[in-house]
C-alpha cells in the first residue's frame, strides 16, 4: 500500500517534469490554442460573462497573445485557477501561460522556477470593510475576524502587517474570491482582504458598492503580472514581448482603430518595427512579423484593455494612478522595439 | 535383501525453472517482482534526475524556515514566526481533533439510527430510512459546504449583538453565543492553577502539559479504580450471602467528592464570552468550519453505520430474541445484553473502514476553510515553498499512520470482543 502510493506521487511528478522539457512555443502551435490560467472569477480581470465568454483584463493579455501566435484571439482555452492551484497547473505544463492577478515575488521567481515576463498591473493590498463598523484605518482592526484567500502573498502580507503593528486578528481562509465575498457580506468576517484592485472589482459587484469602504492602507507591493515556466527561454520571450507591445502600443498613440491606418508605414521608425514593417523583429521570436499588430487588434493596446475592463467608466472604477505610462507619471515603460 | 531402492536423482537443470511445475510459479513471481523493481527504480530515478535538472532537488531543509502564516485554530501555541514544521504539526493536530470527534458522533447517531431502523414503530423507522439514503446517497463535500453555508447565513453575526436593543442575544442565561463564526461556549479557568509542564525547549514540536489536567485524569483514575474495588466487594458478598449490599450512594460518593475537593483547591471557575471589539472573547471557541466539517462528516459516516449496524442486528437468529423474551428480559435489556454483543463481532470490522473513510474524508476541510494538515502541510507550505513532492509525500505518510493507529487499536477491540464469545 505504502509504496503503491508512494509510486504514484512519483510516477505523477515525472510526467510533470517530461512535459515540462519541451518547447512551449512548438507545442502551443501544434495544438491550435493556447492553454491560459486564469482566475476562477474576479470581474474586471477573469471572468465568464453572460454568454459564458471569458472577459477581463488578464483575460485580455490571453487573446493577445494567441492572436499573436495562432492569428485567432479567441483559440484560447481558459483554466480556471485557484490561488492554490495555479502553480501546480503551470509547473506541470496544464497551462502554457498563467495570467491569474499573480504577485512577481523572488522565491516564486526564484525557488519556485517560474519567469514572470512582467507586470500589467501595479498593486497593493487593501481591506474593505462595512461602513457601519466606522474603522477609518487598518490598524483600527484588532481583534477582527478577517477573510483571507489562502495561497497567495496576501495571506504572509496580512500575517507580517498584524505582527508588526501588534494586533491581532482572526483569519479565515477561503480558497476562492467568491467565497470570501459570500463569508464577508454575510458577515462572518469583519474585513476582506485582498490585493486593492481586486477589492474594489469585488465591491463593483456588491448589491450596494456604497455600503463598503477601502480603508487607506495599502500594506503591501503587488506587482501583477502573467508568468510561465522557468528554463522555456523562447516562450518567455514571446510573451514578454507580446505584453510590451502593448504597452508600447499605448506609448506611441498605435490603437486598435488606428492600426491598420499605421501599418502602412509612419514617420516613426520605432511604430514601423513594432507593427513589423521595418526590420523583423517578429521572426526573431519565431513568429511572423504581424504578430504585434494581431495582438493590438485583438483587445486594443494596454490603455484600451485597462479602460474597457477595469478603468474609470467600468463599475469596477479604477484609477489609472500607478498603471498610467512613464510620460504621465505611472510605472509603465516598455522597453524599445529595436 | 530389499528390492527397494532410492529414485534416482534427477540432476537439476536450468530449464526446469520453465517446465517443471514445482518452480514455475516461484519463476514467474520472481521475474514479475523484478521488472516491478525496475520499473519503481526508473520512475524513482527518472524523478530524481527531473528535479534536479529543474533545479529542485528534493530537500526537506524548508521545514525550519518560518512559514509566514497564521492558523486560526491552534491546539498548541503558535504564531508567523514559527516554522513550517510545526505548522504542519498545528494541522496535524486540527485533523486529529475533527477525526476523533466525528468517530464517537459518528458511532452514536450510527448505532441509534441502526437500532432505530428496526423498530416496530412505522414512523420512527421511516425516518430513519429516509435520513440513511438522504446522507449516504450525496457526497460528502456538499453535506460539508451546506453545513458551512447554513451556519454561515442562517446565524447572527457578533455585531447584531451589540447596541441597546441587539436583533440577537446570548442563549443558557449568557453563558453561550452562537454566532455565524462560531459557537463560544464557557471554559474551564483555574485561579490556583499548578501551572504547567514545558517539553521539549524549544524545538518546533514542543508542547506544554497542564498539570491541572494531570491532578484531575490521577484523582479520576483512583476513584474509578476504587470504585471497581467495592463493586467487586459487593459483588464476593452477594454470591456469599445471594444479597447484594446497595452501593451505588458509596460509588457517586468515590466518584464525585475526591474530584469536588480537588476543583475547589484548584480554584474551578467558568470563563464566559463576552462581546469585545469585534468578535467575542472568553470562553471557548468551536469555529464554524470545525463545527460544519464535524457535523457533514459525522452524518455522512453514522449514515453508513447505521447500515452496518442493522445488518450486524438482523445477522444474529431470531431465536437469541425469542429465548431472552422467553427468560422474560424486556425490549430494551434483550438489545444490550443479548443482540448487540453478538451483532458486535459482525459489526467491527467494516466499522474500522468506516473510521478510516471519515479520517480521510477529513481531508476535505479546505473547503470550509478548516486548517487541518492538508490545509497547512499540504496547503499553505506546498503553496509558498513550492515543495509538491515533498509535501505530498509527507502528507501521505501522515495519513497511512493514522490509519494504521486505528487499524491497529481496532483490530485489537475486535480481537478482544471475539474472545468473550465462545
Amino acid at each position: 500500500m505504502k509504496k503503491t502510493v508512494f509510486f504514484g506521487a512519483v510516477t505523477v511528478a515525472s510526467l510533470a517534469a517530461g512535459a515540462a522539457a519541451a518547447g512551449t512555443l512548438d507545442d502551443v502551435k501544434a495544438r491550435g490554442t493556447l492553454n491560459c490560467g486564469v482566475s476562477t472569477g474576479l470581474a474586471g480581470f477573469s471572468a465568464p460573462d453572460a454568454n459564458g465568454e471569458w472577459k477581463g483584463f488578464d483575460v485580455a493579455v490571453c487573446r493577445a497573445l494567441a492572436a499573436a501566435v495562432l492569428n485567432d484571439p479567441s483559440a484560447v482555452e481558459f483554466v480556471p485557477t485557484t490561488g492554490k492551484t495555479r502553480f501546480t497547473a503551470l509547473a506541470s505544463g496544464e497551462i502554457d501561460v498563467l495570467a491569474r492577478n499573480t504577485t512577481w515575488t523572488f522565491s516564486r521567481d526564484v525557488d519556485l522556477k517560474f519567469e514572470f515576463i512582467g507586470v500589467n498591473y501595479y498593486d497593493g493590498q487593501g481591506f474593505l470593510v462595512p461602513k457601519e463598523l466606522g474603522v477609518s484605518s487598518a490598524k483600527e482592526l484588532d481583534g477582527a475576524t478577517v477573510c483571507i484567500q489562502t495561497g497567495t502573498t496576501t495571506e504572509l502580507n496580512l500575517a507580517d502587517f498584524f505582527r508588526s503593528n501588534n494586533i491581532s486578528y482572526e483569519p479565515v481562509p477561503v480558497e476562492t474570491n467568491a467565497e470570501g465575498q459570500q463569508q464577508y457580506l454575510a458577515g462572518a468576517c469583519d474585513s476582506y482582504t485582498t490585493d486593492a484592485s481586486g477589492l474594489a472589482a469585488t465591491r463593483a459587484s456588491f448589491e450596494d458598492p456604497s455600503a463598503h469602504v477601502i480603508l487607506p492602507e495599502i500594506i503591501s507591493k503587488e506587482p501583477l503580472g502573467p508568468l510561465v515556466r522557468h528554463g522555456d527561454n523562447d516562450w518567455g520571450d514571446v510573451v514578454r514581448w507580446t505584453l510590451n507591445a502593448l504597452i508600447a502600443a499605448e506609448e506611441y498613440g498605435v490603437t486598435s482603430t488606428n492600426l491598420s491606418e499605421l501599418a502602412s508605414g509612419t514617420d516613426n521608425p520605432e511604430i514601423n518595427r513594432l507593427l513589423g514593417v521595418e526590420g523583423g523583429l517578429g521572426e526573431m521570436l519565431g513568429l511572423d512579423n504581424e504578430w504585434a499588430q494581431r495582438a493590438i487588434a485583438a483587445e486594443g493596446n494596454y490603455g484600451e484593455i485597462f479602460a474597457k475592463n477595469i478603468g474609470e467608466t467600468t463599475p469596477i472604477g479604477l484609477a489609472r494612478g500607478l498603471n498610467a505610462q512613464w510620460t504621465d507619471g505611472g510605472l509603465l515603460y516598455a522597453p524599445p522595439f529595436r | 535383501m530389499t528390492t527397494i531402492s532410492d529414485p534416482p536423482k534427477q540432476q537439476f537443470r536450468l530449464s526446469m525453472l520453465l517446465y517443471d511445475t514445482r518452480y514455475r510459479s516461484a519463476t514467474i513471481q520472481v521475474l514479475a517482482m523484478f521488472f516491478f523493481m525496475l520499473l519503481a527504480a526508473w520512475l524513482i530515478s527518472n524523478t530524481v534526475q527531473n528535479l534536479a535538472n529543474l533545479g529542485k532537488p528534493i530537500s526537506f531543509g524548508f521545514f525550519s524556515d518560518p512559514s509566514s502564516y497564521d492558523i486560526n485554530q491552534r491546539l498548541l501555541e503558535y504564531t508567523s514566526r514559527d516554522s513550517h514544521l510545526r505548522a504542519a504539526l498545528i494541522g496535524l493536530l486540527n485533523t486529529l481533533v475533527v477525526a476523533v470527534l466525528g468517530c464517537i458522533t459518528a458511532t452514536v447517531i450510527g448505532v441509534l439510527v441502526g437500532v432505530l431502523r428496526l423498530s416496530n414503530n412505522w414512523l420512527v423507522a421511516r425516518i430513519m430510512t429516509f435520513y440513511v439514503e438522504m446522507f449516504r446517497n450525496i457526497p460528502v463535500l456538499l453535506w460539508i459546504v451546506f453545513a458551512m453555508a447554513i451556519l454561515i447565513e442562517s446565524l447572527p453575526s457578533p455585531r447584531d449583538f451589540r447596541g441597546d436593543t441587539p436583533s440577537a442575544t446570548m442563549d443558557l442565561f449568557d453563558t453561550v453565543a452562537v454566532t455565524n463564526r462560531g459557537v463560544y461556549i464557557p471554559e474551564p479557568l483555574f485561579s490556583r492553577s499548578l501551572g504547567d509542564v514545558h517539553l521539549l525547549g524549544d524545538s518546533s514540536l514542543r508542547f506544554d502539559v497542564s498539570l491541572d489536567l494531570i491532578a484531575i485524569l490521577v484523582v479520576l483514575g483512583c476513584s474509578i479504580y476504587a470504585m471497581r474495588k467495592v463493586s467487586a466487594r459487593a459483588n464476593r458478598i452477594q454470591e456469599q450471602t445471594g444479597e447484594r449490599p446497595t452501593i451505588w450512594y458509596i460509588e457517586l460518593g468515590i466518584l464525585c467528592v475526591p474530584m469536588l475537593i480537588l476543583l475547589v483547591i484548584l480554584g474551578f471557575h467558568l470563563g464566559y464570552p463576552a462581546l469585545k471589539g469585534f468578535n467575542f472573547s472568553g470562553g471557548i471557541h468551536l469555529r464554524n468550519s470545525l463545527i460544519a466539517l464535524w457535523l457533514a462528516l459525522s452524518l455522512y459516516t453514522a449514515a453508513f453505520i447505521a447500515e452496518i449496524v442493522r445488518g450486524g442486528i438482523l445477522a444474529v437468529s431470531k431465536g437469541q430474541s425469542e429465548a431472552a423474551a422467553a427468560l422474560g428480559l424486556r425490549p430494551g435489556k434483550i438489545m444490550r445484553l443479548v443482540i448487540l454483543p453478538q451483532a458486535l463481532r459482525m459489526i467491527i470490522p467494516p466499522m474500522i473502514s468506516n473510521y478510516l473513510n471519515l479520517t480521510k474524508n477529513s481531508s476535505l476541510a479546505i473547503a470550509v476553510g478548516y486548517m487541518d494538515i492538508t490545509g497547512t502541510l499540504g496547503g499553505i507550505t506546498m503553496n509558498q515553498t513550492g515543495r509538491e513532492l515533498e509535501c505530498v509525500l509527507l502528507l501521505m505518510l501522515v495519513y497511512l499512520t493514522i490509519s494504521l493507529c486505528i487499524s491497529g487499536v481496532m483490530n485489537w477491540y475486535n480481537k478482544r470482543v471475539k474472545l468473550v464469545e465462545r
